[in-house]
C-alpha cells in the first residue's frame, strides 16, 4: 500500500478584488497506506481545498503531495474521488455509471460485467443495476458513488462529505458501509465531514484543522474504527470512552469558533 | 378510491364531475386550490369545449352563404373548405397536389434543421468550451442572431435564386443561432463534480466531451431544436410565399391571387396542424431519449 504525503502544502487563491485568500498554510502529514483518515474543522478551514489537492485538481501554491513517493501532478486513477452529491452521470444507469471506469479505460464488455455486479453487491445494490439514478434515493446514489470509485480499483478514496445530504438515520447506515468497504479493501480513504460524532468513529486517525489560514490544529489516533469491528455502533458512541473524546473536539472546535467570531466582530 | 369525493351525487356522474372539476384523489382534500399552480393542468374536456366553440362560431358566421355574417370573399364555409381539401388532395391546385406542397415545405425544414444543428451544436459546444472560441464567436452570434430571417430574403434571393436553396439557406440561418445558443447554455450547466470525477476514473479529453459533457448537455441542445423547429416552420411558410413555386406558403399566395379563400384556409389548417404534430413528434423523442430530463 503506498503512503500518502504532504509537505509544507501551503495554497493561496487570489481573488479578483480583494485580498487573496490563505486557505492553506505548512500542512505536514505522513498517511501510511491504508489508514482512514477523517478531516474535521470550521467552514473555511481548507478541508475541501487540501482535499482537490490531493485528487490533483488544484495544484498547490508551495509545498507538494506524493503518493507512493510519485509527486501528483493531476488527476489520476489511483486516486478515486467521491463527491457529496450531483456527481452521478443521470444519462447513464446504475451499472453503466459503475462500468465508466473500466470502460474509459477500454476493458471489454464480458470483463466489465463482474466487475460491476461484484461491486453493487458489495453496496447492497444487486438487482438496481438497470434502474435510472433519479429513481434511487440520496443514500443509494452514495453507494452508486461508491462503487463507481471502486471499479478502477484506486490506492486512495477521497470523500468531501459524503454523507452530508443524507438524513440521520441513512447516514449511520452509510458510515458502516464505509467501515466496512475500508475494511474488506484495505484501502487508504480520506474523509471529509462536519460531524465530529462522525469523524471519531469513522477515522482511525483524524486532523482537527483550523482556519485563517487553514492548518492541521491537531492529530488524532483514533481507536473507534477499529473497535467498531465487534461491537454496535450505537454502544460504541455511547461508551464513555467514546463520550470523552466527543467533547475534546467539541470544546477544541468550539474554541475556534469563538475566534472567528471575534476576528470577524473586530 | 373508497372515500373519494363522497358529494358525488352518484357514481354514474362522479366521472364527468371529475372530467370537469378535474378533482382527483390528490387534490380532492384540498382546502387551498386558488393559487395551487401546480396542481393546475389542461384538462381535455375543456379543450375539446373551446375546439367545438370556435367550430359553432365559424359555422354561424356562413350561416347564408354568402348573405352570411362574412361574405365568401371574406370567409369560406366549413363545406367549402372541405370541399377544397379533398379536391387539393385528389388532383391539387394548380396542377400541384396538396401532398407535394406540403412535403415540399416539411423537407425545406428537415433540411434546413439538419445544418442547422450539424452546424451549430459543435459552435456552441466549441464557445461553452474555450474562452478564446467563445469571444470569437460571440461577435457574429450576438449581431446576427436578433436579424429576423425574413429580413434576409431578399438577399437570398439575390444570392441564390428563387427556389429551394434560398429557401433552405434562409432556414439554416433561422435555425443555427438558436442551437449554438442552446449547445453553448448546455455546456455551462455541467457540474464541475462530473468532470472532475470522470478525470479520476481515466477519462481522456475526448471522451470527457462525449460521454459528459454532450449527453449532460442533451436537454438544453433538444428545448433549443424545438423552438427552432417552431420558428424555422412560422418563417418557411413567409419565405415560400414569395421566394419558391411549390410549398404550403406558395399555395396559399398563389390560392390569393385567384380570391380562392377556402385554398388559402385549407393551406392554413395544415399549417396549423403540421407545426401541433411537430412539436408533439419532438416531445416524444425528448421523452425517449433523454428520460432524466428535469429529475436532476
Ligand atoms: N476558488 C476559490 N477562490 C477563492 N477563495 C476560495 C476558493 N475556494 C475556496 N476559497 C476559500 O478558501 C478557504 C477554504 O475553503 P474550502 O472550501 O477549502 O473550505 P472547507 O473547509 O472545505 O469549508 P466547508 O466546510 O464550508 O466546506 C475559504 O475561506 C474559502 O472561501
Ligand atoms: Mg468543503
Amino acid at each position: 500500500m503506498k503512503d500518502l504525503s504532504a509537505k509544507n502544502v501551503g495554497m493561496i487563491y487570489d481573488v479578483p478584488k480583494g485580498e487573496p485568500v490563505h486557505a492553506l498554510e505548512d500542512v505536514n502529514f505522513d498517511l501510511r497506506g491504508g489508514r482512514l483518515l477523517t478531516l474535521l474543522g470550521p467552514s473555511g478551514c481548507g478541508k475541501t481545498t487540501l482535499l482537490n489537492i490531493l485528487a490533483g485538481f488544484l495544484a498547490p501554491t508551495s509545498g507538494e503531495v506524493t503518493l507512493g513517493g510519485e509527486r501528483i501532478e493531476g488527476p489520476g486513477q489511483d486516486r478515486g474521488m467521491v463527491f457529496q452529491q450531483g456527481a452521478l452521470f443521470e444519462w447513464l444507469n446504475v451499472e453503466h455509471n459503475v462500468a465508466f471506469g473500466p470502460k474509459m479505460n477500454g476493458v471489454n464488455k464480458e470483463a466489465i460485467k463482474p466487475i460491476v455486479d461484484d461491486l453493487l453487491n458489495t453496496v447492497g445494490l444487486s438487482g438496481f443495476g438497470d434502474k435510472h439514478i433519479y429513481e434511487l434515493s440520496g443514500g443509494m446514489q452514495q453507494r452508486v458513488a461508491l462503487a463507481r470509485c471502486l471499479a478502477n480499483d484506486p490506492d486512495v478514496i477521497l470523500m468531501d462529505e459524503p454523507l452530508g445530504a443524507l438524513d440521520a438515520l441513512t447516514r449511520e447506515k452509510m458510515q458502516g458501509l464505509i467501515l466496512k468497504l475500508w475494511r474488506e479493501t484495505g484501502k487508504t480513504v480520506v474523509l471529509v465531514t462536519h460531524s465530529v460524532e462522525e469523524a471519531l468513529y469513522l477515522g482511525d486517525r483524524l486532523f482537527v484543522m483550523a482556519p485563517r489560514p487553514g492548518r492541521i490544529d491537531r492529530s488524532y489516533d483514533l481507536p473507534f474504527a477499529e473497535a467498531a469491528l465487534g461491537m454496535e455502533p450505537r454502544e460504541l458512541k455511547a461508551s464513555a470512552e467514546f463520550i470523552e473524546k466527543r467533547e475534546e473536539v467539541l470544546s477544541l472546535i468550539w474554541e475556534m469558533e469563538e475566534q472567528i467570531m471575534g476576528h470577524e466582530g473586530a | 378510491m373508497p372515500d373519494f369525493d363522497p358529494d358525488a351525487s352518484s357514481p354514474s356522474t362522479a366521472w364527468l364531475k371529475r372530467a370537469f372539476t378535474g378533482a382527483d384523489s390528490t387534490n380532492a382534500r384540498k382546502t387551498v386550490t386558488f393559487g395551487d399552480a401546480a396542481a393546475v393542468r389542461s384538462l381535455p374536456l375543456w379543450s375539446f369545449l373551446s375546439f367545438v366553440l370556435l367550430m359553432a362560431i365559424w359555422y354561424v358566421v356562413k350561416i347564408g352563404g354568402d348573405d352570411g355574417i362574412l361574405n365568401d370573399r371574406t370567409f369560406a364555409s366549413q363545406k367549402d373548405t372541405w370541399d377544397a381539401f379533398l379536391l387539393l388532395a385528389s388532383e391539387g391546385y394548380r396542377n400541384i397536389t396538396l401532398w407535394e406542397h406540403t412535403s415540399a415545405s416539411l423537407s425545406r425544414v428537415g433540411q434546413g434543421m439538419l445544418w442547422g444543428t450539424v452546424l451549430g451544436v459543435p459552435i456552441g459546444l466549441a464557445m461553452g468550451l474555450s474562452s478564446k472560441l467563445r469571444g470569437f464567436f460571440d461577435a457574429p452570434v450576438e449581431l446576427f442572431r436578433p436579424i429576423p430571417p425574413l429580413a434576409l430574403l431578399p438577399l437570398f434571393i439575390l444570392w441564390f435564386g428563387l427556389g429551394d436553396k434560398s429557401a433552405r439557406n434562409l432556414l439554416i440561418f433561422a435555425s443555427i443561432w438558436i442551437m449554438i445558443i442552446a449547445a453553448r447554455a448546455g455546456v455551462r450547466t455541467v457540474n464541475l463534480s462530473k468532470i472532475r470525477a470522470a478525470y479520476s476514473l481515466g477519462a481522456s479529453k475526448p471522451q470527457i466531451l462525449w460521454r459528459v459533457i454532450l449527453p449532460n448537455a442533451l436537454p438544453e441542445i433538444f428545448t433549443g431544436f424545438r423552438v427552432a423547429v417552431g420558428v424555422s416552420w412560422g418563417t418557411l411558410v413567409a419565405a415560400e410565399l414569395l421566394g419558391t413555386s411549390t410549398g404550403l406558403g406558395s399555395m396559399i399566395f398563389q390560392a390569393r391571387n385567384f380570391f380562392r379563400i377556402d385554398v388559402i384556409i385549407v393551406g392554413v389548417i395544415i399549417i396549423a396542424l403540421l407545426g401541433v404534430l411537430m412539436d408533439i413528434g419532438v416531445r416524444f423523442l425528448e421523452a425517449k431519449l433523454i428520460p432524466w430530463r428535469g429529475k436532476g
